[in-house]
């Protein structure tokens, strides 16, 4: 009795059930938006000069992922199918809007480091895909959860280009709030007769795409099933 | 209820529009204060970057009266309007700092209309005046200052920046490397004042190499230094007439 019982009224899902974590987990490594999909590559690429402007952008990626996701899945029964990409596209474009204003006040250096790219924001096919794929046919609970799991996908991808690109090619680290915080003695530098020189082409874009190469090939040696024909 | 019935998604659409337009409004409304002095803080920063002084959003404030001793507008024939010295009011409507270079060259006024703002800076007993500019690049606005050395003819330095221009093509103009061209550089008598060559052309002592890639940037950049220079040119002309009538007696 006590079984049939529980399979009419199935328990409530708990916050970190196994179905949760694997929305949370998933785009982290298997099903990375960046390494895996190759999606968002054009911002992953132009910003991740500095870190803090990566950490921004990540931030601001992962408002607008989540903000979408959510209004999206608590709309997804009242969007009617023909316009939906256009709904989607407006929901988007508005997130992204309150972001770039919400910059301009607070973090104005860095909004104009990020320039144009925090408007690509809308263009950013992660966002877009996650609209489409997941949260229209999803509850808002799970939807969160996808959105955070492709977020913070995006997020490390960036921080640990950004990372390698700043430390070799500016010899320092940033953070928002903190500006940029030189480590190496400034004697090192050839400049003033030391043996150490910043690698500019660590600072040009193609070096970016180099990074993200090792990542894929680091991710891709340890699990073959990700390799394609 | 159909949700696929030509009316309801008319409805939806307009229901959808207004929110997102009043969300939106609230927002910009809410934030304006806090961008426009953050925007006035730049222009201090770049004003002084144009005539070789680095400094900071936060330091822009106490540094920019320090090194600007004046503040004048001019009308299209060169006549002073008005003259400001000491800190900026963000309020004062007739303080030349609070002209809007930008919003003056979209609202494509005639120049008869208009006052145009000279900021004249002092750096080791040596006036130096800085003239802002703004014009189009190829997808935006793009706008610098071009600062001048007591001769008035001698450019000091420059200071770009722009709007949307291509990364790693146009949006150049914002380097060191491409305003640190026009130092030493001089002006023409007479217009064009100062041209931006394309690539490949010899460049003198009057024009400076454009970037490659960014020909409309550049392009935008020698066309608005013309056109400003050509109403400035008249204020500094009556200002060595009077220097030079002085001298006389």
């Amino acid at each position: 009795m006590s079984t049939e019982n529980s399979a009419i009224t199935p328990k409530r899902e708990s916050l970190f059930s196994k179905k949760n974590r694997k929305l949370l987990k998933d785009p982290l490594g298997d099903s990375n938006p960046i390494t895996i999909q190759v999606l968002g590559i054009c911002s992953a690429l132009a910003i991740t000069v500095q870190l803090q402007q990566a950490v921004i952008m990540s931030l601001s990626v992962l408002f607008v992922m989540i903000g979408g996701n959510v209004i999206v899945s608590l709309l997804r029964n009242l969007i009617p199918d023909r316009i939906r990409i256009i709904v989607q596209l407006v929901i988007i474009a508005s997130l992204v809007i309150i972001v770039d204003e919400v910059l301009k006040a607070y973090q104005p250096d860095i909004s104009e480091k990020l320039s144009v790219f925090v408007g690509l924001i809308i263009t950013n096919c992660i966002i877009m895909g996650r609209l489409e794929a997941f949260a229209l046919a999803n509850k808002p609970g799970p939807s969160v959860f996808d959105a955070i799991g492709n977020g913070m996908g995006y997020a490390w991808v960036l921080l640990a280009v950004s990372i390698v690109r700043e430390i070799f090619g500016s010899g320092a680290i940033s953070l928002p709030g903190m500006g940029q915080v030189k480590f190496l003695p400034e004697e090192w530098f050839i400049a003033s007769g030391g043996f150490y020189e910043n690698n500019n082409l660590m600072i040009l874009p193609p070096m970016a795409l180099v990074v993200v190469g090792i990542i894929i090939w680091i991710q891709r040696s340890r699990n073959e099933a990700l390799i394609e024909d | 209820m159909n949700k696929n019935a030509t009316g309801y998604t008319f409805l939806f659409s307009i229901v959808m529009v207004l929110i997102v337009g009043a969300a939106l409004a609230y927002t910009s409304l809410s934030l304006k204060p806090l961008q426009k002095k953050n925007e006035a803080d730049k222009q201090m920063v770049d004003i002084l970057g144009a005539v070789g002084i680095i400094t900071t959003r936060e330091n822009a404030k106490n540094d920019f009266p320090t090194f600007v001793k004046e503040r004048l507008s001019i009308d299209y024939m060169g006549n002073v309007l008005n003259i400001k010295s000491g800190n900026v009011d963000s309020k004062d409507a007739s303080d030349p700092f609070n002209l809007d270079v930008k919003k003056d060259y979209r609202s494509k006024k005639p120049a008869s209309e208009l006052s145009f703002p000279l900021y004249i800076c002092e750096k080791e007993g040596e006036s130096i005046y800085v003239i802002p500019v703004a014009g189009s690049g190829l997808w935006g606005p793009i706008w610098g200052f071009v600062a001048l050395e007591s001769d008035m003819n001698t450019i000091y330095g420059a200071k770009f920046d722009h709007k949307t221009e291509t990364p790693g093509l146009g949006a150049e103009i914002k380097d060191k490397f491409f305003s640190d061209k026009f130092q030493g550089k001089q002006l023409r008598d007479s217009a064009p004042y100062f041209t931006i060559e394309k690539g490949g052309r010899n460049t003198d002592i009057h024009s400076v190499d454009g970037i490659t890639g960014g020909t409309i940037t550049s392009v935008g950049v020698g066309e608005m230094m013309n056109r400003t220079l050509s109403i400035y040119q008249l204020y500094f002309n009556s200002v060595i007439n009077s220097q030079a009538n002085n001298n006389e007696y």
